[in-house]
């Protein structure tokens, strides 16, 4: 909201005014955030009102000029150029003088342009820094003023503009009213406050009013305002205000309903008294109707729109937007005031469903003082009346039954408690008074010192002890509030599983993998790209209702596809070797899905009904995820670039299990996306917790990845915490080295055949390591050559080489029972 | 040569003369001196240390020698082969060291050649922010908390304070998943996390809970639909608004320095009472040291804490959060948000696996 300090502190009682600064200052202070401060002007030099004599049109031009005549002073008139043409002879205008500097350094010189000497310029709102309006020049209502007067005065331009910005529960700081109210507060000033203004006994209703659903519209009341002169122009007061407020000048009844709203924070709805057939009825729409609005569209309503209705039908969609058919019109002269309490949810929901903000539903979207509606329509009434000559008619409608804020009841040094700060004596009622509240303060039976706060019309947000509270701290000032630690409690810090996924997600950064985060949103038509087959479970998927790009509306059961694109724009910007990965949560579906329960507030939720809530929730393991693409290692000086193959992958696989703290077993698999003959799924014992290896050529081409790209996935949430404590025992012994080859059956697992030779080679087999994988012609068709190197020791002495040859001959008895393997000669 | 009976003076025998060794000293100095390296040195030994060396030679000729000159031309002698081996082995050291200095010369290599065979690899600055802040608060004795992302209205909404109407729940700022009426949205905060600990632990709680969050803005230099956030939250006996005070400070000086604090500006939040706008004095801010805004915190509503079962006559709380894409951006000056999220491994790399 914009607002003039001149409106602002109309109402206030300072020694001397604070300058804007200081305003601006306090509403942060207090919690009203401020956007922004304009300060006006930015003019110097001469700018004088003026009255346009005699126009000349030029027709020769591109566009319509005008050579306009205009007094500017007495006996002096000046030729001057204007390219505007919403003005008429006669008309008063603002003239700025040659001399004169407007905003924005626009220096004013007399100048020849089209054909003629200009001397001067007529002026438009924006170009003298007064708002957004540049729909043509200002043109001052008639007898506002006299050639040559000084227009700086006039125009109000050593005035100052503050933007604020009101958090939604104050809803009554949307008006110089309430914005005013809390400048008194910041301040300590008296302050008068024109919503609590008396307004006289209706007699009689001006017309009958139903309100059909009580839930819709707390109140409604009405006023009628008859012989309006419709000629009759916003007294220029009224239409700079206006125009400071960003709110352009429409007419003169339009005009007061939304001054009055500024200054009030009640929205009014001026209807045209003749168009409206019999009494209204205020009602819920039915399915069906439609509306043409005042901005000449028309609207299908919603069975949840709040209309009001004459005998005719809808003619207002209430607090948001009113009809064509009873719109204020430039011959109507009877006028129709209502202001009204609406749900402020109902509202919400109508301005987005027919995405019509207005600056009325923001005011009730918030909720509106409950006791300001008969004020507001009061000062409405009077502003026509003084300059529409109109007659206020004696009667006043006012129906419903709008509810009042219940008293609050705090122990009065709550705040105190709350704040960790002793106020002062006397400081929670007296401020609790400054917002509005009747205070009492009381003596409870334990000898407390109670404080009870009727809250204001106007603070219905204030509920409960906490909201006084706040009220208190925020007025006091938050920079009051000293800097204290809580004492530390006794933490139990990290979790092991927290330690150990920063150990995998640092052992994959040392280990030349780049962290990405994609998005978890993937478009379903990828798995059909990484060929997964119709049933696979990962095609199960939650879906998005509102994604942002509609296709993607999949949350991801797999981390490999985002990967994947992250691996494509990559690749799209020129880098080539890649090793990325990524540790996220996936969203897996359950094979039934349980709906969520009702669950209500205000206490804690049975143990069942917060079981039954977080059953109703997909899983979601935390997986990790890394592609590599192109060479993992990279061409050089040193040579020729190591293109990444499916061991790179597994390697990360074991990489992830070491940090993880488990040591993972790998066996062949088969496994979309990945090639059939190179795929590992890695276990934990055998529990299966993920896959490794090449992807699939066909995956590879059809996303347009490098050949022989690589992905691995594992569930680290599968894995087990292992309470691994290792005690191992060094010897210092010498040790014996042999070598063994063995041969056996091409599609033996080389990983099965060193753990049979480890268990076979018993306790004196330290390690074993395979250095050599042969197959060819010398071991026979279907038959390859493993050649490890054994390394054995004894804890207690010195070994023999007989006791290492013996073990290793029943390392290799061993294998040749399991495998039939053949010691290689 | 003479008789091994001859009774022959033995100044008389040339080779045993003060100067006739005295020149086979020198000959042999100046031949080790001449040798350019050990093989040549090893070439020219016989000549000067050798049986047929002139020393050697010499020697031969005391047994001649009356028994009363023996002594003296033997000390002579002495000295004298002494003198070359001397020569020799200086030599020998000397030719050494040049020898083992020219080879380690010889295999220099220009050390500033590059050695990126396997490319830096680099953990997300969000992830190490997101761990250097929970080790901040671990160190003052808090635990760090987790939830899901996807997430019931319930903890994400209702147990928070939010009415059935709050503008938030509306599909214009938040994810819902099919069915229309699944009551479950992606997390739009951290916040529900509280009310999951809440009624999983009893007071006291301190915990602290990064995550990943998501919201329906439009990706933009300063927004992403899917952020990261920090959230505080402490439960306790006597809690005020000063410890929460006093908490932001010590996190603002961990995470900006010693000259960092914080400032409070009132403000409103369904799930805290009172409530407040954080903002932090940023020193190295472009152009200047200044406040920064931060993010948001609050006294926990009493009505949070009654939806979990907790007396907001007995204790009290406070609870803050941040976003971490936002921390990221002032404090190291990142002019567009887009680049933490599109997964350009050049955005990530510089980071190391520090923040």
């Amino acid at each position: 909201m914009r607002i003039p300090v001149t409106w602002l502190v109309e109402n206030l009682e300072f020694a001397e005014n604070p300058t804007p600064d200081q305003l601006a200052e306090a509403f942060v202070r207090i919690g009203i955030e401020v956007e922004d401060v304009h300060q006006l002007g930015g003019v110097t030099g001469p700018l004088v009102a003026g009255r346009v004599v005699e126009i000349e049109e030029l027709t020769e031009f591109k566009k319509p000029i005008r050579y306009c005549q205009v007094e500017v002073g007495p006996d002096q008139v000046n030729g001057i150029v204007c390219g505007a043409s919403n003005f008429r002879e006669g008309d008063t205008v603002v003239v700025a003088l040659p001399g004169a500097v407007l905003p924005g350094d626009f220096t004013i010189a007399a100048r020849k342009t089209y054909g003629k000497t200009s001397n001067g310029m007529i002026c438009s709102a924006r170009e003298l820094g007064l708002g957004d309006d540049h729909a043509g020049i200002m043109v001052l209502p008639s007898g506002t003023a006299q050639p040559g007067d000084d227009a700086m005065e006039l125009l109000g331009l050593g005035d100052t503009v503050i933007e604020v910005a009101p958090t939604p529960d104050r809803g009554y700081a949307f008006s110089v009213r309430g914005l005013a109210r809390e400048i008194a507060c910041a301040f300590d000033v008296p302050y008068r406050d024109p919503g609590t203004a008396e307004v006289p006994e209706g007699e009689g209703e001006v017309l009958p009013v139903h309100i059909e659903d009580q839930a819709a519209c707390s109140r409604f009341v009405a006023r009628r305002v008859s012989g309006v002169d419709p000629t009759a122009p916003t007294p220029w007061w009224m239409r700079r205000r206006l125009m400071l407020a960003g709110i352009r000048s429409i007419s003169l009844p339009v005009d007061v309903t939304n001054y009055v709203m500024l200054e009030l924070g009640q929205p009014l709805h001026a209807f045209d008294a003749s168009s409206v057939k019999g009494g209204l009825v205020v009602r819920r729409a039915v399915a069906g109707e439609k509306l043409t609005t005042l901005d000449e569209q028309v609207r299908a309503l919603d069975p949840d729109d709040i209309v009001i209705a004459d005998d005719s039908g809808v003619i207002s969609l209430a607090g948001v937007m009113g009809g064509a058919s009873t719109e204020v019109g430039a011959d109507s002269t009877d006028i129709l005031l209502e202001a009204a309490n609406w749900d402020p949810a109902s509202i919400a929901r109508t301005v987005r469903r027919h995405k019509l903000p207005s600056e009325a539903a923001k005011r009730f979207e918030r909720t509106v003082d409950a006791a300001l509606a008969p004020v507001a329509l009061e000062r409405a009434a009077r502003l026509l009346d003084m300059f529409a000559d109109g007659s206020i008619k004696p009667g006043r409608t006012d129906v419903g039954a709008p509810s009042l804020p219940a008293p609050v009841t705090m122990p009065i040094d709550l705040p105190d408690r709350v704040a960790g700060v002793r106020y002062g004596r006397g400081v929670t009622a007296r401020r609790l008074g400054q917002i509005g509240c009747q205070v009492e303060v009381t003596t409870g039976d334990d000898g407390a010192t109670m404080v009870t706060a009727v809250p204001p019309t106007w603070r219905t947000d204030l509920t409960q002890p906490a909201d006084l509270v706040e009220e208190v701290l925020r007025l006091e000032g938050y920079d009051t509030i000293p800097s204290t630690l809580p004492p530390a409690p006794a933490g139990r810090g990290l979790t092991e599983q927290q330690r150990r996924r920063r150990t995998v997600s640092r052992a994959l950064a040392e280990n030349g993998f780049v962290e990405v985060k994609p998005f978890p949103f993937v478009a379903p038509t990828v798995f059909d790209a990484l060929g997964l087959p119709a049933d696979d479970v990962r095609r199960t998927v939650v879906t998005v209702l509102n994604p942002l790009e509609s296709d993607k509306n999949a949350l991801a059961t797999t981390l490999v596809p985002g990967l994947l694109e992250t691996v494509q724009r990559n690749l799209a910007r020129g880098q080539k070797d890649l090793a990325v990965y990524t540790i996220a949560q996936v969203t897996l579906p359950r094979a039934q899905q349980v709906p969520v329960p009702e669950v209500g507030v205000g206490e804690r939720p049975t143990d069942a009904q917060v079981a039954s809530l977080l059953a109703a929730l997909p899983q979601q393991p935390v997986h990790v995820a890394a592609v590599l693409a192109g060479d993992r290692e990279q061409v050089g000086w040193w040579g020729k670039g190591r293109p990444t193959d499916w061991a790179d992958a597994v390697r990360a696989a074991r990489l992830v299990g070491q940090a993880y703290g488990v040591e993972l077993t790998v066996v062949a698999s088969d496994l979309a996306p990945w090639h059939p003959g190179r795929c590992a799924e890695l276990r934990v014992g055998d529990w299966p917790v993920g896959h490794a290896g090449e992807l699939h050529p066909k995956v590879v081409e059809a996303l347009g990845l490098p050949k022989r790209t690589v992905a691995l996935e594992l569930d680290l949430d599968a894995m087990p915490l292992t309470d691994d404590r290792p005690a191992p025992i060094v010897s210092a012994y010498p040790p014996v080295l042999l070598d063994v080859a063995v041969v056996v059956p091409q599609e033996v697992p080389a990983e099965q055949v060193a753990r049979v030779l480890r268990g076979g080679g018993g306790a004196l087999l330290e390690d074993i390591r395979l250095f050599d994988v042969y197959s060819g012609d010398q071991v026979g068709e279907g038959k390859r050559s493993l050649a490890y190197s054994l390394r054995f020791r004894a804890p207690d002495r010195t070994l023999t080489v007989e006791e290492a040859t013996a073990a290793r001959d029943a390392a290799v008895a061993a294998a040749a029972e399991r495998f039939g393997a053949v010691l290689r000669g | 040569m003479s008789g091994a009976n001859d009774p022959y003076d033995p100044k008389q025998v040339a080779a045993l003369s003060p100067e006739a060794l005295e020149a086979a000293v020198g000959q042999a100095r100046e031949a080790f001196a001449k040798a350019a390296d050990l093989d040549e040195l090893a070439a020219v030994k016989p000549s000067h240390l050798g049986d047929r060396s002139p020393v050697l030679l010499a020697r031969r000729e005391i047994g001649a020698l009356p028994p009363a000159a023996k002594a003296d031309a033997g000390k002579r002698v002495n000295e004298a082969q002494n003198a070359v081996k001397l020569a020799f082995e200086e030599r020998r050291a000397r030719l050494q060291i040049e020898r083992d200095e020219r080879v380690l010369r010889d295999e220099t290599v220009d050390v500033t050649l590059p050695w990126d065979r396997v490319p830096r690899g680099a953990r997300h600055p969000i992830s190490t922010l997101a761990e250097r802040i929970a080790d901040v608060f671990v160190a003052m004795g808090y635990e760090v908390a987790e939830g899901p992302e996807l997430e019931t209205e319930w903890f994400n909404f209702d147990a928070l304070n939010f009415g059935k109407d709050h503008p938030a729940r509306s599909m214009q700022d938040t994810f819902y998943v099919a069915p229309a009426d699944s009551g479950l949205v992606l997390r739009t905060h951290t916040s529900p996390v509280q009310a999951r600990t809440l009624l999983d632990r009893e007071p006291p709680v301190y915990v602290v809970c990064p995550g990943r969050t998501f919201r329906t803005d439009e990706l933009d230099a300063t927004h992403t639909p899917v952020f990261h956030q920090v959230e505080g939250l402490a439960v306790d006996k006597g809690l005020t608004m000063a410890h929460l005070k006093g908490t932001l400070d010590a996190f603002a000086r961990a995470m900006f320095g010693e000259d960092s604090k914080t400032r409070l500006r009132p403000s409103f939040f369904p799930f805290t009472e009172p409530s407040a706008e954080v903002d932090v004095w940023f020193p190295e801010k472009k152009g200047g040291a200044g406040w920064v805004e931060w993010g948001g915190c609050g006294m926990v509503n009493p009505n949070v804490l009654r939806n979990c079962g907790i007396d907001p006559d007995v204790y009290s709380g406070f609870a803050f959060g941040m976003g971490l894409e936002r921390t990221l951006q002032f404090r190291n000056g990142l002019p567009d948000m887009r680049d933490m999220v599109e997964g350009d491994v050049r955005f990530t790399q510089p980071f190391g696996t520090e923040a």
